[in-house]
């Protein structure tokens, strides 16, 4: 049978952005693919090394437009560790309460897109409008649904509004209730779970040694999660649980992001009754001192890590960004291979790409 | 206080006996910078760099690259590892100094395939080549680029 390359992207249905997925075919068998990546390059990097410390901020939200809150908290938490700036208690609760929001709002954009792609277009509504809770929410704490710079070197802007926790709970409540009906949909679906389960398998061997992170690599059944093993900002007082799935498939990356938007409303819960009270925010120092810092956090969508060098003046000598989704896509051709073509939508769609934060 | 010794129940190795280890396999070519929870920095050669993480990944247990950074110091180049270990719950920072008229260093992709993509970016934007890498080419700008943007030499317009 004649090989033969295809394009898929860079304008595809199935890429979600701009990104270019080579696949080398033998009849509709997958048995090379490449990803091509760099269509979105800024040169986020460079570009921070002629901005100072606070400037960055409001950039680093556009890392990624699923999950901004978690990219401008991983920029502050990195300058923070730079500078040695202690964080006030309450801050570190108002972060956490935003940053699980965000993760159910970027884990419920995802089920979305993902019901897309599967032809479940119901699943896709649902989703999108209790997403728009959330940003409500988000709305009311920072004044922007999308992109909030909203966390400062050394805490927060603002602090909560006053009727926040009363609309935070109520959406919580119906929010749960909401989840159980998608999970009437996406489980009931006897297409999605074809299209899913026992496609695009990555064993906890290979997921680990290629470097995949987050949600895809728990999916395997490894049981990794910054927020639990190297805990940062007040996640080591709060109990929740892990959430991983042993199937190492499609579903099992579907299973482990449903879980964990139901953790992450339980997290919240218990930071908003545990929230003491006191300052948000401290004075930074304007400069840097001449040396390091590195910081790491669970992203919706793996684990971010940031590299900052300081040199003694107001700006980063340099400014690293690990981003989870640039590593996990280079691991997909072997996430691809053996598969069918009809496949590739379900097994990229699962693996939650963002291309602001994979290309910077 | 009770985390922490929760947290080393399950846990391969410790920092000290991770540096322990280290410095014994390694009596020269890699120094100890400074040990934190969970985290330790250190220094290697390039020649060594390579043997340390054949050490890391096959003894110590660490399964995962956190990233690959480049840094221009002008007068020199430094690569910088962020490598972690889910057994040990623990991240190591190596840096590696490289002189600036041989940017060349042994790939570690070949051990771990996460370092791939990190070593193909470092390339591509600092010009640092990495030997028996699978593929070294550029992966963000195009293949015909003459220049390496990271660099400090490569000044931004009107900046």
């Amino acid at each position: 049978m004649a090989e033969m390359w295809i394009n898929m992207g860079p304008q595809h249905p199935m890429t979600h952005g701009l990104w270019n997925l080579r696949v080398k075919v033998d009849g509709e068998t997958i048995i090379e693919a490449e990803p091509v990546v760099g269509y979105l390059h800024r040169g986020w990097e460079k570009l921070t090394e002629n901005r100072t410390y606070p400037q960055i901020i409001p950039l680093s939200d556009r890392l990624c437009y699923g999950a901004s809150m978690s990219w401008s908290h991983l920029y502050c938490l990195a300058v923070e560790e730079l500078m040695g700036v202690e964080v006030p208690e309450r801050a570190e609760y108002i972060r956490v309460i935003v940053l699980e929001l965000q993760r159910i709002a970027s884990h419920l954009m995802w089920i979305a897109a993902y019901g897309t792609d599967l032809g479940l277009l119901t699943g896709f509504t649902y989703a999108m409008r209790e997403r728009e809770l959330f940003l409500d929410l988000l709305q009311s704490v920072t004044g922007a649904r999308i992109t909030y710079n909203y966390p400062r070197i050394g805490g927060v802007r603002n602090d909560l509004p006053a009727e926040f926790e009363r609309d935070c709970l109520r959406a919580l409540d119906f929010f749960e209730k909401k989840l159980d009906e998608y999970e009437l949909i996406y489980d009931g679906s006897k297409i999605f779970l074809m299209r899913t389960q026992d496609v695009g398998v990555l064993t906890p061997s290979d997921g680990m040694n290629l470097g995949v992170t987050g949600p895809n690599l728990r999916g395997s059944g490894v049981k990794v999660d910054l927020r639990k093993t190297d805990p940062y900002s007040v996640y080591d007082e709060l109990e929740w649980d892990m959430c991983t799935h042993p199937d190492c498939d499609c579903y099992a990356r579907y299973r482990v992001r449903m879980e964990e938007m139901r953790m992450s409303a339980y997290i919240v819960r218990q930071a908003l009754s545990k929230m003491p009270p006191g300052p948000f925010r401290v004075k930074p120092p304007r400069n840097a001192p001449k040396r390091t810092a590195v910081a790491r956090v669970e992203d919706p969508r793996g684990e971010g890590l940031m590299y900052v060098i300081g040199d003694g003046t107001d700006k980063p000598y340099r400014l690293k960004v690990r981003s989870p989704i640039f590593v996990s896509v280079s691991a997909v051709p072997a996430i691809l291979r053996g598969y069918k073509v009809a496949d590739v939508p379900a097994i990229m769609g699962s693996i939650d790409m963002c291309l602001g934060e994979t290309d910077r | 206080m009770v985390e922490e010794s929760g947290d080393s129940s399950d846990r391969k190795f410790s920092e000290n006996a991770i540096v322990d280890l280290v410095r014994g396999k390694f009596p020269e070519g890699v120094t100890i910078g400074g040990i934190g929870p969970r985290r330790i920095n250190a220094r290697a050669d390039r020649a060594a760099l390579y043997k340390l993480c054949e050490f890391l990944k096959g003894d110590l247990g660490f399964e995962h690259v956190s990233s690959v950074s480049g840094v221009d110091r002008v007068d020199l180049f430094q690569v910088v590892y962020h490598i972690s270990s889910y057994s040990n719950r623990c991240l190591l920072e190596i840096t590696v100094d490289i002189p600036t008229d041989d940017p060349e260093i042994d790939s570690i992709a070949p051990l771990w395939g996460g370092a791939d993509w990190h070593e193909r970016e470092t390339y591509d934007m600092f010009g640092i080549k990495f030997r028996n890498h699978p593929r070294m080419e550029r992966i963000f700008l195009p293949e015909d680029t003459h220049y390496f943007p990271f660099r400090k030499d490569f000044k931004l317009w009107r900046r």
